[in-house]
This record gives structure tokens, C-alpha cells and sequence, in this order.
């Protein structure tokens, strides 16, 4: 029997259990929070974040693969594209799309629509500088590393939100 | 595939061919060669103890890999053998069978290979595999309290 083939996000996402989006946002909320208060500095909040995204992704790449069934992709190319259009869609809901590619092909930006964590949020002027969303380039980062994609700890963060 | 539908997420594994217990050995490896999962329920011969069982099954998975991949007809010449390949590059065996046994095998890209070791006239199972690689990621990934590269209890 042929191996079936990639499954598209959204099928994937309408099948696994979800939680409250609400819940989601404010519990990360209260996680970010908590770490300010804690570490005072925003750079150091920035890398626990990052570090916590990294603990996150080195488990849930081994969900993705399982629940996606995509094969080894080719090139980055295809990889920041399966990313943006399966697996952020099968997590998180939602949809995201890759531009700004640079001219060797190895930078790009992942833009989402609609990015659930950054509901109800407003930055202080004491915060400016903090990645708030530090923990989803840590989940890539951990992600990449652990199908052997060697790739740059400091994703910047180009996502934009309606705030 | 849409048309499966939602219950082509933990698909049922598929009915065994034989009446009764038809596996004999299951190995879980991670991407480093540690053996996270070893079970057997049928297995008359013991000849080496359990690390070197490990590390030759490891070794002999790895070499047949490189063997396969270098012998393939159809890709283009893809470096010398020995060199390590990333998994799920270039074409993958999944399964020998000897008089005695047939041993079937999965890697994710993820590095983590799944071991099959059962009687002889069992088909393809890869189906079986993909379903172990589903409870694995279900109860031993999403353990919060297991670290990854430990070996599972």
C-alpha cells in the first residue's frame, strides 16, 4: 500500500484536541509577566523565553512529524514553507506566510496573520525591546535543530500583530 | 488524504495475519544510537547481553542505511559510503526477511528509527510502525516528566 501523503494543516488541526484561545493568550500572558517581575531585565527575559520555545520544540517536532506526515524536506525553502503552512496552522490555527527572502536563500521572515498570543496585549514603554513572542522562534530554533537543520539562535521576530 | 477523515489519526493497527502474539522483538533508537525502548516476547536465543545487542543492532541498522543509499539505481551519486546521511535522505530501506524472521524498520526525520523483529510471513508494516511512532509521540513526548534521549520505562 502506498504511504500516504503530507496531510494539510487544517485537517490536522480540526482533529486534535484544543484548548480556550483566551485561556492560551492570558496563561502566556501571565507566563511573560511573571518572568518580568522576576528577571527584571528584558534581555534576560528574551533568552529564558527563547530558552523555554527551545524545550518546547525539541518534543513537539516528533508530534508534527507523526501527525503531518511530511517527508524530509529538500531544501530550507521547503522547510520554511512547511513550517509556516502546516505547522503553524496545525498548533496554533493559524495561517502564516513566508516572504523576504535573501539572496543566498538562507533568511527569511515568517509573517502571521493573526497571532494568537499577542491578544489583549500593550506593551509598556519600561518593555520596549522585549521579544514577546521569543518563545515561537525558540520553538522553531528547536524544532530545526533536531532534524538537522543547524540553525541561527536569534530569530528575529518579524511577526506582525494587531496591536 | 481528506476523504479518511478524522480517524485517520490514530488509525486501528492493522489485524496481525496469524492468530495470537506475532511480534517477537521491538527496538526504539533515538538519532544519537541510544535505545530509548527494548521489549521481547519471543525470544528463544540470547547471545550477547543487552548493550552490545543494542549497539550491534544499532550498527547494523546505520551500515544497511549507507549500503542501501549508496546502492540506489535511481538517485544521482550522493558521496562515498560511510558518510553519514541525514535520515530520511536519499532512499530508506524498511524491511529484511530471513528464513527465520523479517525485520521492518522506520526513521523519522526526527531521527528516531523503529525496530519491528517478527515471523517471517508478516507484510508490509510499515502502517503498524507509523501507529507506534503515534503512540510513542503521544505518551512518551508529551510526558512532561520524561527528558528527551532517556530510555523509556
Amino acid at each position: 500500500m502506498a504511504p500516504a501523503g503530507p496531510r494539510s494543516g487544517d485537517a490536522i488541526f480540526a482533529s486534535v484536541e484544543r484548548v480556550n484561545a483566551e485561556l492560551f493568550t492570558l496563561t502566556y500572558g501571565a507566563i511573560v509577566r511573571q518572568l518580568l517581575t522576576d528577571l527584571e531585565e528584558v534581555d534576560e527575559v528574551n533568552k529564558q523565553l527563547d530558552q523555554m520555545g527551545y524545550n518546547i520544540g525539541i518534543r513537539l517536532v516528533d508530534e508534527f512529524l507523526a501527525k503531518s506526515n511530511v517527508s524530509r524536506c529538500v531544501d530550507f525553502k521547503e522547510t520554511a514553507e512547511v513550517i509556516a503552512k502546516v505547522g503553524f496552522k496545525m498548533f496554533l490555527g493559524v495561517g502564516a506566510s513566508v516572504t523576504n527572502w535573501d539572496a543566498e536563500g538562507t533568511c527569511c521572515s515568517i509573517v502571521l496573520e493573526d497571532n494568537p498570543l499577542v491578544d489583549f496585549v500593550e506593551l509598556p514603554d519600561t518593555c520596549q525591546g522585549l521579544y514577546y513572542c521569543n518563545v515561537l522562534s525558540g520553538v522553531i530554533r528547536g524544532a530545526l535543530e533536531m532534524v538537522s537543520v543547524p540553525s541561527c539562535a536569534s530569530l528575529s521576530l518579524v511577526f506582525s500583530s494587531s496591536s | 488524504m481528506q476523504f479518511f477523515g478524522g480517524s485517520d489519526i490514530s488509525p486501528s493497527p492493522p489485524a496481525p495475519t496469524a492468530p495470537g502474539n506475532n511480534a517477537h522483538m521491538i527496538y526504539v533508537f533515538n538519532r544519537n544510537g541510544v535505545c530509548l525502548l527494548y521489549k521481547e516476547w519471543n525470544r528463544p536465543l540470547h547471545t550477547l547481553n543487552a548493550q552490545q545487542d543494542h549497539k550491534l543492532m544499532f550498527g547494523l541498522l546505520f551500515s544497511l542505511k549507507s549500503l542501501t543509499a549508496k546502492m540506489d539505481p535511481t538517485s544521482a551519486e550522493k558521496g562515498n559510503l560511510g558518510v553519514p546521511q541525514l535520515p530520511g535522505q536519499g532512499c530508506s530501506f524498511h524491511s529484511f526477511r530471513t528464513n527465520t524472521y523479517k525485520l521492518s524498520f522506520m526513521e523519522t526525520p526526527s531521527g528516531i528509527k523503529i525496530i519491528l523483529v517478527t515471523h517471517p510471513k508478516t507484510g508490509d508494516l510499515r502502517d503498524s510502525l507509523k501507529y507506534i511512532y503515534n503512540l510513542y509521540v503521544e505518551y512518551v513526548v508529551k510526558n512532561p516528566l520524561y527528558t528527551p534521549g532517556a530510555p523509556v520505562r
